[in-house]
C-alpha cells in the first residue's frame, strides 16, 4: 500500500529553484583567477592542403598564447568511434570551420580581431557537398569509397514478393539538416597543473566521452583527467560529441599557458562549426496486396555524415532499424549507408536518425493509401504490428500494445472524421485550405542491440553521514529532468521522502560511468540501476540489523548515520546486466534491437494560406504509450518540447548551405518557432506498463521528435492534394507545388483517392 | 580590460540595479549585458544570441523590457534596472517564479530569467492577459525546451494567483 508514493507524482524539479532565481551556474557564469579566453582559427575552405599560416599586422602577437597541432602531447584526434577527426588540422582541411589554430588572451574582446588577422593559405582540393556527389565518387574524400558505414537488414523473401503484388509503390523522401539550437551556446573552461593534470568544466551531455577524448589527446592516465558538468542550457544531442572538441581546445591552451582558459562560442560560431541533424534521403519500394497489406519491400536509407565519421554509424543504425515504422513487414530489405561530404560533421540530435527514416515511412504510407484507394487511417490499421509479430529485425512484439486503439483514441481526440468532412466543404470556397495528417511511429529506448552490454553502465547510491542519500551517476541534467526523476526512483526504492535524496554533480572524480546521457536511456536503463543500487543500501542496513523491513524516514536516517560512523563511506553499486532472453546479432543486424519501444500516433491539423503560402499548425494531438509515466509534468513537457522542435523541423528550420558552409548561422535567419507560432499541443498518455523498465517506465525524450514532420506534411497534402516529399517545407516550396499543380490542371483539383 | 574602443575613455556610469545604486567604470558602448554579468556579477542575465533575437538577456530598464545585449551601458545612466536576481524577496519567490516551478515553465533554465522578466513586464501592463496575449507577449523570448505551453500556463497561473491574493 506504501508503494509508488513518489514515482507517478509531479514532485518539484530538483534544481528548479536555482533556475527561476538565476542562481544556477552555467559555464560562462564561472570565473577563475588569471583566466584567459580562448578562440579558434578555422578553415575558410571546404577541402585543401594548408600551405602557409601568416600572423598579420596590427595585433600584439606576443601577448597571445598560440596552439597548433604540434603542441598536442598525445594523439591528434577526438577519440570517439573511429579516431579520424583531428583536434587541430595540421596538413589538410576537410570541411569549412575545421579548427586549425587556437589563440588565448586575457581580454576576450581582442580575440575576434586576432582570429581575423591570421591568414591561412591553401592549395584547394575539389570538394563534394551532397549525398549524390559522394556516391558518384568522382572525388574520394574519406576511406576508399566515401562510405563511413553500411548496414543490411533482411527479413523473409523480398525478391519473391514483387510478382505477388497488386501494387508496387515507390517514393523518395528527403530531410534537411537541423540545428539543435540550445539557447546556451557551447562552452568549456580548462585548467592544467603537473600534479593534478587537466580539469575541465563545461556544458555537456557525456562527461566520460570528454574524459576519454582528453586522455588520448593529452596522453594522460584516467586519474589525471577530470571532467565536471556545469548546469547545461539545453543540449538535444548537440552536446553529445562536440564538447570533447572544445574541451580539447581549452585543455591545450591551458597546458601551454599554464593558466585557466575559457572558451565560449558565440551563436554564429556555434551554429556554423558544431554538429547538426544528418540530412537524409530514403527510397521506398513497396509491394502491396489488393486489400492494402504490405507484402514486402526495399528501403534504402542514406545519410550525409559530413567530413568525419563521428557518430554517423550509430545514427545510421537507429535510422535503419526505425525505417519500417510500426508496421508488419512479412519481408523487407533495408540497405543503409552513411556517406562523407565536405561539410562539418553531422551528429546527434534528438531522435538520432529515426525522425529521418520515419518521415519517409509515414509519407510513404499516405502514398500507398492513395495508390490502393484506402484512407490514411485504414491503410495504417491494416498494417500495424500486432502482439507476437516481428519487427524488421525480427524482434518479437511481446507487449500487449494495440496500435489500432491508439489510433482510435487519437482520431477521437483530434475530432478527425468530422473535421475531414468540414474541411472538404471549406476547401471548395475559401482562400485557405485545411487538412489533417496522421503519423504512427515507434521509438526504441536505450542503446541499440548489444550497445547497453558494451556500455556496462555503473551507478552508485550513497548513504551519507547525515543520514541522507545521494545518487552518483554521470547522467546529466540539461532540462529533461534527470536530477528529478532519478531522485524520485531512489526515494521510491528506499521508501524515503523525495527531499532526502540529492544528486551528486556529474564529475568524473566523483561519479561512476553510467553511460552517456542519450538515446532515451536515462530513466529506463540508468533509472533501473539507481533502483537496484538503492535497494542495496536498504538491504545492507537491514542485514546489519540497523533497520527492520518496514521503517520510517527517521529510522532510516539513524540507521544510515550509525552505519557510516561504524564503517565509513557507505556506497552501493549496481552494474548493467542484459535482461534474460535478449538476443542480438551484430553481423546480421537481427534480433532484439531495443529493450523496449514507445509507440505513438500524432495528428496534425493545418491551414495553408493560398495568398502567402504559409502553413499554420492549428491543432496537434500527441498520443503515446511510454510505459508508466513517472513524472507527469516533466513527461508532458518533454512531449510538447519535442513536438515544437518537430514543427520547426517540418516548417521553419532550413540550413542554407554554400560550399559546405552554413550561410544562415544566426537566430535572425535560421528560424525556430516562437510562442506565437505554435498551436496548442495536446498530450495524451496510454500507460500499459513495461516488462523491462524501472517502475514500468520506458524512454520518452526522443519519441516526440519523430512524428510531427510526417503528420504535418501529410496534412498539407490533405489540404492541397499535392505531394511534398521533403522537409523543411517552406512557403516557397508550397508556392512551387501550387504553380506546377496549376500548370497541370488548376488549383483545387484534388489528387489521390479518399 | 574591456572593449578597447579607440579614442574612447571609460566613463563612470551609475544606475539602480535591483534597488541598489551601482557605479560601473565602463566604455560607453559596452553592452549592458556584460557590465551586469562581469562587473556586477549578476550572472542570472544570460546571453543566447548577442543580437536581440532570443531574449535571454532581457532585463527591465525603467519598467521597459530590453535586450541587454543591445543596450550600450551609457544609455543605462540614471536608470532603474531589474534583473532576475531582483525579483524574489529574500527567500520568498516572486509569484511568477513560483508559478514557473509549479507549471514546468523551466526546463534547462537558460531562457528562464529572460522569460520571467518578459512575463513580469507583460503582467505589469496586462494583469489578466488572455492566452493569446501571453503568446504574443512572450514571442520575443525563445525557448527550445518547452514548446512554450507550460510557460504560458505558468504566466496564466501567476496572473490568477495575483488576482486572488
Amino acid at each position: 500500500m506504501n508503494s509508488d508514493r513518489i514515482v507517478g507524482n509531479s514532485v518539484p524539479r530538483k534544481e528548479g529553484r536555482d533556475k527561476v532565481t538565476g542562481r544556477s551556474q552555467y559555464v560562462d557564469d564561472m570565473v577563475l583567477p588569471n583566466m584567459l579566453f580562448g578562440a579558434t582559427v578555422r578553415s575558410q575552405i571546404p577541402r585543401g592542403r594548408i600551405k602557409k599560416i601568416t600572423f598579420g599586422p596590427g595585433v600584439s602577437w606576443d601577448e597571445f598564447v598560440i596552439v597548433s597541432a604540434e603542441d598536442i602531447p598525445g594523439k591528434n584526434c577526438i577519440s570517439l568511434i573511429e579516431d579520424d577527426q583531428p583536434c587541430l588540422a595540421s596538413e589538410f582541411v576537410n570541411h569549412p570551420e575545421e579548427p586549425i589554430l587556437l589563440l588565448a588572451h586575457p581580454n576576450r574582446y581582442l580575440l575576434s580581431k586576432a582570429v581575423e588577422a591570421v591568414s591561412v593559405e591553401y592549395d584547394p582540393l575539389p570538394a563534394i557537398f551532397t549525398i549524390e556527389e559522394s556516391e558518384r565518387r568522382a572525388e574520394i574524400i574519406w576511406g576508399e569509397d566515401n562510405i563511413f558505414k553500411t548496414y543490411l537488414i533482411e527479413k523473409g523473401d523480398v525478391d519473391g514478393v514483387w510478382e505477388k503484388a497488386a501494387y508496387i509503390v515507390e517514393g523518395e523522401y528527403t530531410t534537411g539538416a537541423q540545428e539543435q539550437l540550445y539557447i546556451e551556446n557551447n562552452g568549456m573552461i580548462a585548467t592544467f597543473d603537473g600534479t593534478q593534470g587537466i580539469t575541465v568544466w563545461g556544458s555537456l551531455q557525456c562527461p566520460y566521452y570528454v574524459h576519454n577524448a582528453l586522455m588520448a589527446l593529452c596522453n594522460l592516465p584516467a586519474e589525471k583527467v577530470r571532467v565536471v558538468q556545469k548546469e547545461t542550457g539545453g543540449a538535444f544531442g548537440g552536446k553529445e560529441e562536440y564538447p570533447s572538441m572544445i574541451a580539447a581546445h581549452a585543455a591545450l591552451l591551458a597546458i601551454k599557458s599554464g593558466k585557466p582558459v575559457k572558451i565560449i562560442y558565440d551563436r554564429m560560431e556555434d551554429m556554423a562549426a558544431t554538429t547538426k541533424r544528418h540530412p537524409s534521403r530514403t527510397r521506398q519500394r513497396t509491394a502491396v496486396s489488393r486489400d492494402g497489406k504490405i507484402l514486402g519491400g526495399e528501403i534504402e536509407f542514406t545519410i550525409d555524415g559530413g567530413a568525419y565519421a563521428t557518430l554517423s554509424s550509430v545514427v545510421l543504425s537507429r535510422g535503419a532499424i526505425h525505417a519500417g515504422g510500426p508496421y508488419h513487414w512479412p519481408s523487407v530489405r533495408i540497405r543503409a549507408k552513411a556517406v562523407a561530404t565536405n561539410a562539418p560533421p553531422h551528429g546527434a540530435f534528438r531522435g538520432f536518425g529515426a525522425p529521418q527514416s520515419l518521415f519517409a515511412m509515414e509519407r510513404h504510407m499516405d502514398r500507398i493509401a492513395q495508390t490502393v484507394g484506402l484512407s490514411p487511417v485504414e491503410i495504417r490499421r491494416r498494417n500495424f504490428l500486432q502482439l507476437g509479430q516481428t519487427t524488421t529485425t525480427e524482434q518479437v512484439v511481446r507487449e500487449p500494445i494495440s496500435l489500432g486503439k491508439l489510433l482510435d483514441r487519437a482520431l477521437d481526440a483530434s475530432d478527425y472524421h468530422s473535421k475531414k468532412q468540414r474541411f472538404a466543404n471549406h476547401n471548395e470556397s475559401d482562400t485557405t485550405r485545411k487538412g489533417m495528417g496522421i503519423a504512427a511511429f515507434l521509438h526504441g529506448a536505450g542503446f541499440t542491440g548489444s550497445g547497453e552490454r558494451y556500455l556496462s553502465s555503473v551507478v552508485g547510491v550513497e548513504g551519507c553521514a547525515d543520514g541522507s542519500v545521494r545518487v552518483l551517476v554521470s547522467s546529466t541534467e540539461f532540462g529533461q529532468g534527470t536530477n528529478t526523476v532519478l531522485s524520485q526512483i531512489a526515494a521510491e526504492a528506499l521508501s524515503l521522502p523525495y527531499e532526502n535524496v540529492s544528486m551528486v554533480q556529474p564529475d568524473t572524480q566523483q561519479v561512476p560511468n553510467s553511460g552517456p546521457t542519450v538515446a532515451s536511456r536515462t530513466v529506463m536503463v540508468v533509472g533501473k540501476l539507481v533502483q537496484s543500487a538503492a535497494l542495496g543500501i536498504k538491504q545492507t542496513l537491514i542485514s546489519s540489523n540497523l533497520l527492520s523491513e518496514s521503517y520510517t524516514a527517521e529510522e532510516f536516517r539513524a540507521a544510515c548515520q550509525h552505519y557510516v560512523s561504524e564503517h565509513g563511506q557507505f556506497r552501493s553499486w549496481s552494474r548493467y546486466e542484459a535482461p534474460d532472453g535478449i538476443f542480438w546479432d551484430d553481423q546480421k543486424y537481427r534480433g532484439e534491437a531495443y529493450a523496449a519501444f514507445a509507440w505513438a500516433v500524432y495528428i496534425a491539423e493545418v491551414t495553408v494560406d493560398l495568398t502567402t503560402y504559409g502553413v499554420s499548425v492549428d491543432d496537434f494531438v500527441a498520443l503515446q504509450e511510454v510505459g508508466r509515466v513517472l513524472h507527469p509534468l516533466l513527461a508532458r513537457g518533454q512531449i510538447i518540447g519535442g513536438v515544437a522542435q518537430g514543427i520547426g523541423f517540418s516548417l521553419y528550420e532550413k540550413v542554407v548551405w554554400q560550399n559546405g558552409r552554413m550561410q544562415n548561422g544566426q537566430m535572425t535567419n535560421y528560424i525556430m518557432p516562437t510562442s506565437a507560432d505554435l498551436p496548442p499541443i495536446r498530450v495524451f498518455f496510454e500507460e500499459l506498463g513495461n516488462i523491462y523498465g524501472v517502475y514500468g517506465a520506458k524512454g520518452i525524450g526522443e519519441l516526440p521528435m519523430d512524428g510531427p514532420a510526417p503528420a504535418i506534411v501529410n496534412a498539407v497534402e490533405d489540404a492541397l492534394g499535392i505531394h511534398f516529399d521533403s522537409v523543411p517545407l517552406l512557403p516557397e516550396d508550397i508556392m512551387d507545388g501550387l504553380v506546377s499543380q496549376f500548370s497541370d490542371g488548376g488549383v483545387g483539383s484534388r489528387g489521390g483517392t479518399r | 580590460m574591456t572593449h578597447s574602443r579607440e579614442g574612447c575613455a571609460k566613463a563612470e556610469i551609475s544606475f539602480t540595479v535591483n534597488g541598489e545604486l551601482k557605479t560601473a567604470h565602463a566604455y560607453p558602448m559596452e553592452r549592458l549585458l556584460d557590465v551586469l554579468r562581469q562587473q556586477l556579477q549578476l550572472t542570472g542575465t544570460k546571453e543566447g544570441c548577442g543580437e536581440g533575437e532570443c531574449g535571454s538577456c532581457s532585463v527591465l530598464m525603467d519598467g521597459i523590457l530590453v535586450n541587454s545585449c543591445l543596450v550600450p551601458v551609457l544609455q543605462a545612466q540614471g536608470s532603474t534596472i531589474v534583473t532576475i536576481e531582483g525579483l524574489a524577496t529574500g527567500e520568498t519567490l516572486h509569484v511568477l517564479q513560483e508559478a514557473f516551478l509549479d507549471c514546468g515553465g523551466a526546463q534547462c533554465g537558460i531562457c528562464t530569467p529572460g522569460m520571467i522578466l518578459a512575463s513580469a513586464h507583460l503582467l505589469n501592463g496586462k494583469p489578466e492577459p488572455t492566452i493569446e496575449e501571453i503568446r504574443e507577449g512572450l514571442s520575443g523570448n525563445l525557448c527550445r525546451c518547452t514548446g512554450y505551453s507550460q510557460i504560458i500556463e505558468a504566466v496564466a497561473e501567476a496572473a490568477r494567483r495575483r488576482t486572488i491574493a
